[in-house]
């Protein structure tokens, strides 16, 4: 565990990619298995479960200091594991820490009553810097500025690989990665995965430059709509099967309906939607569906889940994903006819020939609220992981805006820890503000430090973390769409909100009101 | 008589209404008394300024020879007698453990004794006279570290780290910000204390300051300038002192691949090093931490504790909550980030 917390604070504080892979490989090369397998797990993400609730944590500290000098110094520091990492009492000897497998067995095989007596086992033997590597490892908030894709990047360089095998690998197996280091290390075969149900990484797209649809080779590009719902993957094996979010977390549970009735083999990508005997529902009838563990029956049958689907990566067990967009396109439709499920249905390309009609294409999509405007993806493009560049693009609607006010902020995460940097504002409604939404993007960092100062001098409330401030700052928010919506007091939602300009000169009291919302919701 | 009726707040600093002296006033004024050199504390242009020798050298290299049209230099345990001759304020100065020169100041009218702290620290620096804790009424203090996450460790653990650094990078060259006056001068002599005997190397903007501590016969060992180097590659695995603004301006693209280090008080505050992009982060302050915050005050014991300079509400709430008689006194204009 002693090496991993330097691991960690070594990380933390290095900026360079170069230097924290060689600190990374200098690890794994110097750890045995199985502790470096569980660090990989802890850096990239892979680690599922907590060791304890940051309450339980906070309970803990808050029998050993006083309320108000704990609530003080929280806010000072702006984050729960560095506070207590420093408020823990000092103790003389710091005691003999366990390995890294050791310590996570430990605590997997606790009870809630056991957790909290080898936490402060823990902390009290610790030095700080130990004590938050703990916390941050067992609440999972790990961040040190290493991405899981740079985890496998190192890796890959570690064992002299290329990354796009690890990616390929990578979902299929687990911690602590014994048979990765074995093949990595060049004691066994590179791990067998075929047929296993597992996550395949994504293609992803770049936003289409300004200004460059009319510089494109129509007939190179497979245009088709860009879906307002979730990325998922669909992955059926004679194994079994399972639905994935684009970042590879299993949603099986909650969308039953997607994959019942399904059996042909292939993984699939798409969009999930909500569709009613082939009629595509809007975002927000999905959202009733999304973080729902374990939906009722009831709400399957008024929300039914389906996909819209467009790429085919696996064809029964065959991968494909080195044949072109246009090859593959044809072995989906040929694996759709023969699935035969009626809450899949093939995304339709748009008849598009020349530069004209692209233009009337998007400008069709931008004024039907079902889409989000246009995918334009390469004809000869193989499915590459990633975000490949000058691949696929999406073309998006235009970005509406409404001028809001500020009304609540809250500290950010990570290196924004320390400043107010989301923030909840609200339009007018009858003489009083209703908060429509929230964003925490947009902003240079000039801009944050600016908000932060005036966070701070205008604040007239708290409520836990949040701060409320005077109805006094007004900002033009830009969003991707606005829909009506029953779960929020305001009967609005407003999809991927940011900052778009800080209006230091303009009044709160000449801020849209509600009824200016409601008109750009797309009907 | 009672302090606040002679002792008050004021828009340019504290006030001492029957001497009619200010303490470390924050702009111009007719009669000041200066506890220590830091830019926050001590400002030219005053007319008549009472400080310790080391403190009145360290303004006149600061602000020139003209910083003040009468000076009047006070030793440690040495006293004045300020105001009314019939009806004085006596004045005395008592080391307190910041940098070189710094002063306490104990103000005694009508039998009413006030200690003002200063910046003070309690931890050893053999860059000026320890702290002493004095008998007084009240202790104004200072609260820049006031708050229970603040753990000050001792300064060879930060200079080790620095010293095991540059044997892990030893093709780096570590640029260490420090203030240029007193922990420019304790980061050198914490790690000629550990047998680090190689020549420093110092920004332009350090070298008055050095000169002046080695005037006042302090060694700081061999200081090269960076500018005196032609070679910039021979910096590499060598340390180099330089004031924070410099750590990421253009003057450091000349040294060879930098590791930024950076010795305050703040580096404790993982947000902090990384909004200046620290890669080593050593924690040295000149300032106390909370407990050393909270041990002082016990030891004087005073009748009241005024507290200033930092984050008052944290040590008003320990004292009130621990029976201490203790208030804010809310001075404007000191800058945390300008000393630590
Ligand atoms: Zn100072
Ligand atoms: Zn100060």
């Amino acid at each position: 565990m002693d090496a991993f917390s330097q691991l960690l604070q070594q990380l933390y504080f290095t900026s360079s990619n170069n230097e924290k892979s060689r600190l990374l490989r200098y690890y794994l090369a110097n750890t045995a298995d199985p502790d470096r397998g569980w660090a990989i797990a802890a850096l990239a993400g892979t680690l599922k479960f907590e060791f304890f609730k940051r309450n339980a944590v906070k309970n803990l500290m808050l029998e050993r200091v006083d309320p108000d000098l704990f609530a003080m110094s929280y806010d000072y520091v702006g984050e729960m594991s560095e506070t207590v990492a420093h408020l823990w009492p000092d103790t003389t000897s710091n005691i003999e820490l366990p390995g890294l497998a050791d310590l996570i067995d430990q605590f997997r095989q606790a009870n809630r009553e056991q957790v909290k007596a080898l936490l402060v086992h823990y902390l009290s033997g610790m030095t700080a810097e130990q004590r938050w590597s703990l916390l941050k490892l067992g609440t999972r908030g790990l961040r040190v500025g290493l991405s899981a894709r740079s985890v496998k990047r190192i890796l890959a360089e570690y064992g002299q690989v290329p990354v796009s095998e690890i990616e390929t690998l990578w979902h299929a197996l687990s911690p602590p990665y014994r048979e990765l280091f074995d093949w990595l290390e060049g004691r066994a075969d590179k791990p067998d995965i075929t047929g296993a149900v597992t996550f395949h990484p994504v293609m992803l797209s770049h936003p289409l430059p300004d200004n460059s649809a009319e510089r494109l080779t129509v007939s190179d590009w497979q245009v088709e709509y860009k879906y307002d719902g979730i990325r998922v993957q669909l992955v059926v094996t004679e194994q079994g099967k399972a639905l994935y979010s684009r970042t590879g977390d299993d949603i099986s549970e909650s969308f039953p309906d997607v994959l019942s009735g399904v059996d042909e083999c292939g993984v699939i990508d798409g969009e999930l939607l909500i569709i009613h005997d082939g009629e595509i529902d809007s975002f927000n009838a999905l959202q009733q569906r999304l973080n729902r563990k374990k939906p009722a029956k009831k709400l399957i049958t008024q929300k039914p889940a389906g996909m819209v689907v467009y790429d085919l990566l696996t064809d029964g067990n065959q991968d494909i994903t080195a044949l072109s967009l246009t090859e593959r396109r044809q072995r989906l439709e040929y694996w759709l006819s023969r699935a035969e499920a009626r809450h899949l249905q093939l995304s339709p390309l748009l008849p598009v020939s020349n530069n004209k009609q692209l233009q009337q294409a998007y400008t069709d999509a931008a004024a039907d609220p079902g889409v989000e405007g246009l995918m334009l993806k390469r004809k000869d493009s193989s499915y590459q992981p990633g975000r490949p560049s000058g691949q696929w693009f999406k073309w998006k609607r235009e970005a509406q805006h409404l001028d809001a006010v500020i009304m609540y902020a809250q500290r950010g995460h990570g290196k924004r820890s320390s400043f107010y940097s989301d923030f909840t504002f609200g339009v007018w409604h009858d003489n009083t503000l209703l908060p429509i939404g929230k964003a925490y993007s947009g902003f240079t960092d000039e801009e944050l430090k600016k908000l932060d100062n005036w966070v701070r001098r205008n604040a007239v409330g708290r409520f836990g973390p949040v701060r409320e401030v005077k109805k006094e700052l007004v900002v033009e928010v830009a969003f991707d769409a606005i829909h009506p919506s029953s779960r929020h007091k305001s009967g609005v939602a407003l999809r991927f909100p940011r900052f778009h300009r800080i209006r230091w000169d303009k009044p709160a009291s000449e801020a849209d009101t509600l009824t200016n919302a409601k008109a750009l919701i797309i009907t | 008589m009672q302090a606040d009726k002679w002792l008050q707040p004021r828009d340019n600093g504290l006030y001492c209404i029957a001497a009619d002296y200010y303490i470390d006033p924050t702009s111009e004024v007719a009669n000041a008394l200066i506890t220590h050199g830091h830019a926050d504390h001590a400002m030219g242009g005053h007319h008549n300024v009472v400080a310790t020798v080391p403190t009145i050298a360290i303004m006149q290299t600061r602000y020139g020879e003209e910083m003040a049209q009468t000076v009047q230099a006070l030793d440690y345990g040495a006293s004045i007698k300020l105001g009314d001759p019939d009806d004085p304020v006596s004045c005395t100065f008592y080391p307190a453990g910041h940098i070189l020169g710094s002063a306490q100041i104990l103000l005694s009218y009508r039998g009413t004794r006030v200690v003002i702290s200063g910046d003070y620290k309690r931890q050893p620096d053999p860059t000026c006279s320890p702290f002493e804790a004095i008998d007084c009424d009240v202790f104004i203090t200072e609260a820049t570290f006031a708050l229970p996450v603040f753990k000050h460790p001792p300064i060879e653990q930060e200079c080790e780290k620095l010293l095991h650094s540059l044997a892990l990078f030893p093709e780096r060259c570590h640029l260490v910000g420090v203030y240029a006056l007193g922990k420019c001068q304790r980061m050198i002599l914490g790690l000629r204390s550990l047998g680090y005997h190689q020549p420093i190397y110092l920004h332009g903007a350090q070298r008055r300051l050095c000169d002046l501590y080695q005037d006042h016969g302090i060694d700081l060992g061999q200081l090269t300038d960076v500018a005196d180097v032609s070679d910039k590659s021979e910096l590499a695995g060598q340390i180099v002192l330089a004031p924070p603004s410099a750590l990421s301006d253009r003057w450091s693209r000349s040294l060879p691949e930098v590791r930024k280090a950076m010795a305050s008080g703040w580096m404790q505050i993982r947000a902090r090093a990384h909004q200046r992009q620290v890669e080593l982060p050593l924690v040295v302050s000149d300032h106390c931490d909370w407990q050393a915050l909270l041990t002082t005050i016990n030891e004087i014991n005073p009748g009241e504790v005024w507290i200033t300079h930092g984050r008052e509400d944290a040590l008003l709430h320990q004292l009130t909550t621990q029976g201490v008689k203790a208030r804010a006194l809310s001075l404007i204009g000191y800058d945390e980030d300008a000393t630590d």
